[in-house]
C-alpha cells in the first residue's frame, strides 16, 4: 500500500502557506455566477404566497383570478382549503410567470379567507408557554443537593439567548428546469451537491440519477442548506406544468428570515457551586428553548460546557413549541447558546469567588477533555489581549461613563472529515483534473483541495484543475459539522498519491530506476537524493502518449483513525475587550483575540478567515441580533435586514486570530474548522460587559435598552 | 406589502429629482412619513402614472404636474442604458429598479439582491459617479446616465486593484455580498483616495457581510488605496 502520510510539517511546499483563494478574483470581480444569477433561455420566475398569520386555517383560496393574469404560466395550490397553518410564513401557493412582477402581481391576486387561531409565539415565560412545554425530564449525577449544601461559594443566575436566524445574503431556491423524459437540471444554492438530488427525486417521484445538480458558488448556508425543500418540489413541478421552462424560485428576504431556518433560543436559571479557592463542585441548570413548532432539540446534557467533570450535577431541559418557522442547523447547533449560558454562569461564579476569572478558568481546566490545550490556549489569548494588565475586579471604578471590561468564551467541537471520493486525472499533456463531488461554501475548499494535490505532485497551486459543485462527480458528503475539509484532503491526498503512483510505475524504468525511488518536487520527478537524474512534470507526463492515468481515491469516515491524517476535537478560547456606555448603554466591542486548534492547517490565511468571521458572527449574536415577536399580532416585526440587525464594517473592533498551529495539534491531522471559533465569542463579550458595569445583562444581544435595565436593577438594589 | 399607488405616487414625486413638484413640500414630507416603504412604492407603481387623481395635490397643482412629468406605462416601455460605456436596450415596467433591470434582462448579475430595500448594499452600482443602492433606483430613471457595474472594473482579463486587494487580503468568503464591497470601495476611493483607518470604517458602513469578512474588507480598501494612488 503507498504510503499515504502526509509529509512531515517541515517538508511541506503548498499546504500550511498562506495562499490566496483561487477563486477570490472571479468573485470580487462579479464574474463568479451563483445560481441565483443564471438566467436560461426561456426562464420563468416563481414567487410564493406564504401565511401572513402565526396560525390559522384556511377557509377558501380562489386562484381562477391568478391564472389569467398576463404572464402566468402555472399556479400551484400548496395548502389546500381546511389546512391549519402554523407559523408565519407557510407556503400557501406558487406563481410561476414571464416576469417576477408578474408573478408578484397574480400572487396578490389570489384571495384566501383565513379562520385565526390562537398562537404561542414568546418561549421566554414558561408558565404563558403552559402545555405547549414539554419537560425532557431531570438527569442528575452524583449527589447535587449535598454537594451545593456544602459548597462554600454559590452562584446563581437567569441568562437568555434568543432565537436568531441564518439570514443568508443569498437565499434559498434554485433554478430547475424539468426536460423531455424526466430529465431535470437542478442548479440549487445547498451545502449539499452529491446528496440533494435524492432528496428532490423522492420528493418529485424521479430517480436521483436523472436530476442533475450543478452548483459553482453558493451565497451563504450556514447550516440552514441541505434539503432540497418544498421550495425545490415547486420550482420542479411549474416547471413541468410551464412546459418544461426552466424556473427560478428564490426566497425573498423576509421568506428567507421567517422560513429559511433559525438558530433556536435558550433561556436558563442556573446554580453553581465551588470552593472558596474556585474549584467548581456543583452544576444544576434548568433551561428551555424554542426552535419552532417542533419545540427545541437541545440535550440538556450539553451542560455545563467544556467544563464537563463537574462531580455533582442536576440538569433540565425543556422545549416550548412556538408557532414559528422551524429551527435548522446553524454553525455549531446549540454550542454557541450552552457555552454562552455556561461561561456566563461561571464567570458570575468567578465573581462571586473574587476571583480573576482567568485564574478561575485555568484553575478549572481539570474538568475539561484537554486540560493542558485549554490550559496554553488561555494563556496565549490572555498574552494577546493583555489580560493582566487590562482585568479589574468586577465593575470598573474609572470615573465618567465608559466602562471597560474583559471576558472570556471557550469552544470545542469534533470535526471529522466525512465520507468523500475524488478521482484524479493526469493527462499526457501534464494538465491535471481533481474531480470531487463537494461544494465550497465560501471557506476556501477548492483552494485547499488544491493545495493538497499540488504538495502531492509538487505543482503550483494553479496547475491543478479542481471540478467540483456537481453530482456527475465521485460523491463528496454535504458540508456541515466542519467535516468537508476533513473529508476532501483525505481524499484528494489519496487519489493523488495513487495517481502519482501510476506516474511513477511508468517511468521508473525509464530513468532506471524503481518507482518507491522517485519524488515529484517543483514541477519535476527525480530520483531521490538525487535531483540530476530527473525529468521535468510536463516530460514525464508525455510518456502516457494517448493514455490517461485516472485514479480514485477515498475518505471513509468511521475507519479515518486508522489513517492518522485527520481526527476530530478542536478546542479554542476567546477573550473580549469591551466598553459600555453607561449613559447610553451602548456596548462597543474594542478588541477580541482567538486562539483556536484544528490540527493540521492547509491554508493559515483562510483558516484565518474563518475564525475572524465567527468572531464577527459572535458580536452580531451578542451585541444586535435576535428575531422579535410581537405576542399580539404574532408577527414577526423585523423579517427584514434594517431591523434584523447584523453587524456592519464600523461596529467590530480590533481583533487577533492565532492559529494554535504547533507539532503537537500538526501531528494530530487535519479538523474542521467551520464550528468552532462561532461558539465562545458570546461569551467572551457579555462576560466582559458584566467585567465592565458590574452586574450580569441576562439577556443578550445586549441592546443599549438591555444594559439600562441591568444598570437600573443593580441602582435599586443597592438602595433596597 | 403592498401599498396603494394613491398614497405612494406623491411620494415617488418628491424622491425623483429633477422633476417639479408644485405641492409645499412640508405637505410631501408629512406624506412621506405615513409609512410606506420606499420598497412598496418602487414595486407598486408604474411612475408617473401614479399622480392622476392621487388626491394629494390640489387640482391646480395636479394639472401642472400632469403637464410636466412625462408618462411612462404602466405597460412595458422600451429604454437604452448607458452602463460601462456601452448602450443597453431593455424592456422594463416603469416600476422596476434598477437592480432587477441588471439582473434579470441585461444578465449583469454582479450585483446581488439580498434585503431589497436599501439596507444591505450588496446591489451597490454608481450611478453619474455617485454610488447607489440599485434596489432602491428605477431603471428608467437611470436613462441618460453613466451607470457603472462591478462587470466594468475588469480591464480584460486583468483585475481592477480593488479586486485584486480583496483577493489578497481575504476580503471574501462566500462572496455574495463583495461586489456591492468592491463598487461602494470604488465609489469611496473616488472621493477619498488616501483615506485613514476610521474613515474606512465609516465609509464602508453601507455594506453588510453575513460571513464576517469585515477585518479583510478594512485591510483591503487600505491597500487598494495605496495601489491605486501609485498606479
Amino acid at each position: 500500500m503507498p504510503n499515504y502520510s502526509w509529509p512531515a510539517m517541515d517538508k511541506r511546499r503548498v499546504m500550511g502557506k498562506r495562499l490566496n483563494r483561487l477563486d477570490g478574483v472571479a468573485k470580487s470581480s462579479g464574474r463568479a455566477k451563483y445560481n441565483s444569477d443564471l438566467n436560461p433561455p426561456g426562464l420563468l420566475h416563481a414567487v410564493i404566497l406564504s401565511s401572513p398569520h402565526a396560525h390559522c386555517k384556511i377557509t377558501s383560496i380562489d386562484t381562477s383570478a391568478a391564472e389569467k393574469m398576463p404572464g402566468v404560466t402555472a399556479v400551484r395550490v400548496i395548502k389546500a382549503a381546511g389546512t391549519e397553518l402554523n407559523w408565519q410564513g407557510t407556503e400557501i401557493a406558487v406563481v410561476a410567470a414571464n416576469t417576477e412582477s408578474q408573478a408578484r402581481d397574480a400572487v396578490k391576486a389570489i384571495k384566501i379567507d383565513y379562520e385565526i387561531l390562537p398562537h404561542l409565539v414568546k418561549e421566554d415565560d414558561l408558565k404563558v408557554a403552559g402545555s405547549r412545554a414539554r419537560a425532557a425530564g431531570e438527569q442528575v449525577t452524583g449527589d447535587p443537593d449535598k454537594a451545593f449544601q456544602e459548597a462554600e461559594v454559590v452562584s446563581e443566575g437567569h441568562y437568555a439567548i434568543p432565537v436568531i436566524t441564518h439570514c443568508c445574503l443569498e437565499p434559498h431556491g434554485q433554478v430547475v428546469q424539468w426536460g423531455p423524459e424526466d430529465k431535470i437540471e437542478y442548479h440549487p444554492s445547498t451545502q449539499s451537491v452529491s446528496d440533494i438530488a435524492a432528496d428532490l427525486g423522492s420528493q418529485i417521484k424521479v430517480p436521483a440519477a436523472k436530476i442533475h445538480v450543478h452548483m459553482d458558488y453558493m451565497g451563504g448556508g450556514f447550516g440552514s442548506k441541505f434539503p432540497s425543500d418544498l421550495w425545490g418540489r415547486e420550482a420542479a413541478f411549474l416547471s413541468k406544468d410551464s412546459g418544461g421552462r426552466p424556473v427560478k424560485l428564490f426566497l425573498d428576504r423576509q421568506q428567507e428570515l421567517l422560513i429559511g431556518g433559525n438558530r433556536p433560543s435558550v433561556y436558563g436559571n442556573i446554580k453553581v457551586g465551588a470552593k472558596k479557592d474556585g474549584t467548581i463542585t456543583a452544576w444544576q441548570s434548568q433551561t428551555w428553548a424554542s426552535g419552532g413548532l417542533g419545540g427545541g432539540g437541545l440535550s440538556a446534557d450539553l451542560f455545563p460546557y467544556v467544563f464537563r467533570k463537574v462531580e455533582h450535577r442536576r440538569v433540565n431541559h425543556t422545549a416550548v413549541s412556538l408557532n414559528m418557522g422551524s429551527a435548522r442547523a446553524w454553525r455549531a447547533p446549540n454550542h454557541p447558546q450552552v457555552s454562552f449560558l455556561t461561561c456566563s454562569a461561571l464567570e458570575d461564579l468567578a465573581a462571586k469567588c473574587n476571583m480573576d476569572s482567568l485564574d478561575f478558568f485555568v484553575k478549572n481546566v481539570g474538568l475539561t477533555a484537554r486540560p493542558d490545550t485549554y490550559k496554553d490556549q488561555l494563556m496565549k489569548a490572555a498574552a494577546l489581549i493583555d489580560w493582566k494588565k487590562n482585568w479589574h475586579p468586577r465593575g470598573d471604578k474609572t470615573p465618567g461613563p465608559i466602562k471597560r471590561g474583559l471576558g472570556i468564551g471557550v469552544n470545542t467541537w469534533g470535526g471529522l472529515g466525512h465520507d468523500s471520493a475524488c478521482r484524479t486525472t493526469i493527462h499526457p499533456d501534464g494538465s491535471i483534473e481533481v474531480e470531487i463531488g463537494t461544494q465550497d461554501l465560501g471557506t476556501a475548499t477548492r483552494t485547499m483541495i488544491a493545495m493538497v494535490a499540488a504538495e502531492t505532485f509538487g505543482l503550483q497551486v494553479t496547475e491543478i484543475n479542481v471540478k467540483l459543485g456537481d453530482n456527475g462527480l465521485p460523491k463528496s458528503g454535504a458540508s456541515g459539522g466542519s467535516t468537508t475539509i476533513g473529508g476532501v484532503s483525505v481524499s484528494t491526498h489519496k487519489s493523488t498519491i495513487n495517481a502519482l503512483g501510476k506516474l511513477f510505475d511508468l517511468i521508473a524504468p525509464l530513468m532506471n530506476t524503481t518507482p518507491d525511488q522517485l519524488e515529484a518536487v517543483d514541477g519535476r520527478i527525480q530520483k531521490k537524493g538525487d535531483p540530476s537524474k530527473a525529468m521535468t512534470w510536463k516530460q514525464a507526463a508525455q510518456k502516457l502518449g494517448t493514455q490517461t492515468i485516472s485514479e480514485e481515491g477515498k475518505n471513509v469516515s468511521r475507519d479515518a483513525a486508522k489513517d492518522g491524517l485527520i481526527t476530530q476535537g478542536a478546542s479554542g478560547v476567546q477573550m473580549a475587550l469591551v466598553s459600555v456606555d453607561t449613559d447610553t448603554g451602548v456596548v462597543k466591542m474594542e478588541k477580541m483575540v482567538a486562539v483556536q486548534d484544528c490540527g493540521l492547517v492547509v491554508n493559515p490565511k483562510t483558516a484565518e478567515s474563518q475564525v475572524y468571521g465567527a468572531m464577527i458572527l459572535s458580536c452580531c449574536s451578542a451585541l444586535m441580533e435576535e428575531r422579535v415577536t410581537d405576542a399580539q399580532t404574532g408577527k414577526v416585526l423585523n423579517g427584514d435586514m434594517e431591523f434584523y440587525k447584523l453587524a456592519g464594517i464600523s461596529d467590530i473592533g480590533e481583533m487577533v486570530v492565532q492559529m494554535d498551529i504547533t507539532p503537537e495539534h500538526d501531528a494530530r491531522g487535519i479538523i474542521g474548522l467551520g464550528e468552532p471559533p462561532t461558539i465562545g465569542g458570546i461569551a467572551a463579550i457579555a462576560n466582559a460587559v458584566a467585567n465592565a458595569i458590574g452586574v450580569r445583562v441576562p439577556m443578550v444581544p445586549l441592546t443599549p435598552n438591555r444594559v439600562l435595565a441591568a444598570l437600573g436593577k443593580a441602582t435599586d438594589r443597592r438602595m433596597a | 406589502m403592498m401599498c396603494s399607488a394613491r398614497h405612494a405616487s406623491s411620494i415617488a414625486i418628491s424622491e425623483r429629482k429633477g422633476y417639479a413638484v408644485s405641492s409645499p413640500k412640508d405637505e410631501i414630507k408629512k406624506k412621506r412619513k405615513s409609512a410606506f416603504s420606499r420598497r412598496g412604492f418602487l414595486q407598486g407603481l408604474g411612475a408617473g402614472t401614479g399622480v392622476v387623481g392621487s388626491g394629494l395635490l390640489g387640482a391646480a397643482e395636479e394639472a401642472e404636474a400632469q403637464s410636466t412629468i412625462p408618462v411612462a406605462g404602466p405597460g412595458v416601455v422600451t429604454i437604452t442604458l448607458d452602463i460601462n460605456g456601452q448602450q443597453m436596450k431593455a424592456s422594463v415596467e416603469p416600476r422596476e429598479t434598477l437592480l432587477d433591470t441588471l439582473r434579470n434582462q441585461l444578465n449583469l448579475t454582479g450585483a446581488k439582491r439580498v434585503c431589497d430595500r436599501g439596507t444591505c448594499g450588496a446591489c451597490t452600482v454608481m450611478v453619474a459617479g455617485k454610488v447607489v443602492y440599485g434596489c432602491t433606483v428605477l431603471a428608467i430613471d437611470a436613462q441618460g446616465k453613466k451607470i457603472q457595474t462591478i462587470e466594468g472594473l475588469m480591464q480584460g482579463s486583468r483585475p481592477h486593484p480593488i479586486t485584486q486587494a480583496f483577493v489578497n487580503n481575504e476580503a471574501q468568503q462566500c462572496g455574495y455580498c463583495t461586489p456591492g464591497f468592491v463598487m461602494a470601495t470604488k465609489g469611496f476611493l473616488d472621493r477619498n483616495p488616501d483615506p485613514s483607518y476610521d474613515q474606512v470604517k465609516k465609509g464602508l458602513g453601507g455594506n453588510l457581510c453575513r460571513c464576517g469578512t469585515y477585518v479583510g474588507v478594512r485591510k483591503a480598501v487600505l491597500e487598494a488605496a495605496k495601489e491605486i494612488k501609485n498606479a
